[in-house]
């Protein structure tokens, strides 16, 4: 197996774009990839959707985006898995790479969110999770983020105030990304005082609908240098899986596959908890910041708020999270959110990351997560020296 | 609406009688029924028909909910950990949202799930609701 590195990044202000099409966005993230990277063409395109059909009645999005991109007549598919669709298909492209079978790579997370009413995207959404036994109850898909939390809270004695240290630590940050959706900070009293969506979850525990893309390019790292000094090495890329519906699992507030990816991850690139510079884990809801750090190795189980609390999320603590704003504050164009995480890591890693610069950091690690908990994708990522 | 209809019809003896089965080869009950039992990987068993009693593991109210079921709102969807052992997801009903509680002894019943528009497709299936005090 080839060793596979990241030479050229790409991305979209996340936002609502009324005047700009599901195609237009994943082309602008991927030509920007494509410039950043100095490549003119690649040998395949993988495409990271999970609501194409559902939102905009469009399927077959590898064909169309490569079309659309100018790249007709390329290999190209879609990899769906739910929100972490973005991160499969970034293992995918390291896979073609890796094998030998490619040499060039484009990977592009999308999802335009817009295009269709709330209650449908809504409905969208609640197909991450187990159609004829969770959803065909009326459980929307931020309910069983919900469940989970109150368990949560009930088995820890936690108060609704608790989650808050993560939502403020992710607006903080996503103020200072200029892609971000929300580009302002938020106070705890903020929190406190936003309307519930699905009790105990209220609008600030929750990461908004939005349109994005982001990109990026992968090659062999024995080829990285003749494209540029600064690519980024993929040092592991993993996904374990769970059962879908909530109540199948052994215990619903513990991400297993989350413990599960972040271990093999941990195995094979030789990097432990402590290593990590920083962790963009997926912060859909401010439950999911908790139970990632906790089954990831950074917090014991029941102390991932505390964790927040004491400041150490933040860019100036021991593991930062939400970097660049987060699923919260940069925005969760679902299929496209793996994506972005990855590109924001690179940017770490370049020294690119601006005013949120963690100070000299070499290795991160980025994680995403599909449905609540049922596909997990952990890519470890370091600074080719 | 045809293949919808066959969807729901197929799953009518777990919907309406909360039946699932009995692992020939470890004992567990599993619900719902699957082919493979989740706790042995061995094939799943004859059915079995579970108790429909349980409690609530966790509970949430839902404001904003998914199409087909907007006239529904606010209503409390919970896990129910059923006596036999297996979770299950299901709506709360026949209870004020404010006095749910975890822990809280729940029995079940069958209503309607959802209806999509006036004259669509009726989907009944398993609800929950306090259970009843026993005389002793
Ligand atoms: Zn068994």
């Amino acid at each position: 197996m080839r060793d596979v590195s990241i030479i050229g990044i790409g991305q979209t202000p996340v936002g609502e774009h009324w005047d700009t099409g599901l195609r237009q966005l994943a082309y602008h993230a991927l030509r920007d990839a494509m410039i950043d990277a100095g490549v003119e063409r690649v040998d395949a395109l993988y495409v990271g959707n999970m609501l194409s059909g559902e939102i905009s009645a469009q399927a077959h999005l590898g064909a169309l985006i490569a079309d659309f991109a100018g790249m007709r007549g390329i290999e190209a598919v879609k990899i769906e898995a739910a929100c972490a669709s973005g991160a499969a298909a970034v293992r995918q492209g390291l896979i073609g790479v890796a094998s030998g079978m490619q040499d060039v790579v484009a990977v592009v997370g999308v999802e335009k969110m817009t295009d269709n009413i709330g209650s449908k995207v809504t409905a969208g959404l609640a197909e991450a999770a187990d159609a004829d036994y969770e959803t065909v109850h009326g459980i929307s898909f931020v309910g069983l983020n919900a469940l989970v939390m109150r368990r949560y809270m009930y088995e820890y004695g936690l108060k609704h105030e608790d989650f808050a240290a993560f939502s403020v630590n992710a607006h903080a940050n996503g103020a200072k990304n200029p892609n971000a959706m929300f580009r302002s900070p938020i106070t705890e009293k903020t929190f406190l005082n936003a309307g519930m969506v699905a009790d105990p979850i209220s609008l600030f525990d929750a990461s908004p609908m939005c349109d994005g893309a982001a990109a990026v390019i992968l090659c062999p790292t024995e080829l990285a240098k003749q494209f540029t000094d600064n690519s980024v090495r993929i040092a592991a890329s993993t996904i374990a899986t769970d059962s879908v519906a909530i109540h199948d699992r052994k215990n619903p507030i513990w991400l297993q596959a989350a413990e599960d990816s972040a271990r093999q991850a941990y195995k094979l690139s030789g990097y432990k908890p402590e290593d990590m510079d920083f962790f963009e884990l997926h912060d859909a809801f401010t439950i999911m910041s908790a139970l990632s750090l906790e089954a990831c190795g950074f917090a014991e189980p029941g102390q991932g708020t505390r964790l927040a609390k004491e400041g150490e999320i933040t860019l100036g603590g021991k593991i930062p999270i939400s970097t660049m704003g987060g699923l919260k504050s940069r925005g969760h164009p679902v299929g496209a959110t793996g994506v972005y995480q990855i590109v924001e890591s690179v940017l770490q890693l370049r020294g690119d990351a601006g005013e949120n610069q963690i100070p000299n950091a070499r290795v991160g690690m980025a994680q995403n997560i599909g449905g609540s908990g049922a596909t997990i994708v952990t890519h470890i990522l370091e600074r080719n020296e | 609406m045809t293949i919808e209809i066959a969807r729901h019809w197929r799953l009518k003896s777990q919907r309406y009688g909360l039946v699932g089965e009995e692992c020939p080869v470890c004992g567990g009950k599993i619900f719902p029924p699957r082919d493979v039992c989740p706790h042995c990987a061995e094939e799943a068993g004859p059915a079995y028909q579970f108790s429909g009693k349980g409690e609530v593991y966790s509970h949430t109210t839902i404001f904003n909910a998914p199409e087909g079921f907007e006239d529904q709102v606010p209503y409390t969807v919970a896990l129910v950990k059923l006596e036999e052992g297996p979770m299950i997801t299901a709506q709360l009903t026949d209870v004020d949202t404010d006095d749910v509680e975890i822990g809280m002894p729940v029995e079940m019943v069958t209503r309607k799930l959802s209806q999509q528009g006036d004259e669509g497709l009726i989907v009944y299936g398993y609800k929950f609701r306090p259970q009843l005090a026993t005389a002793a």
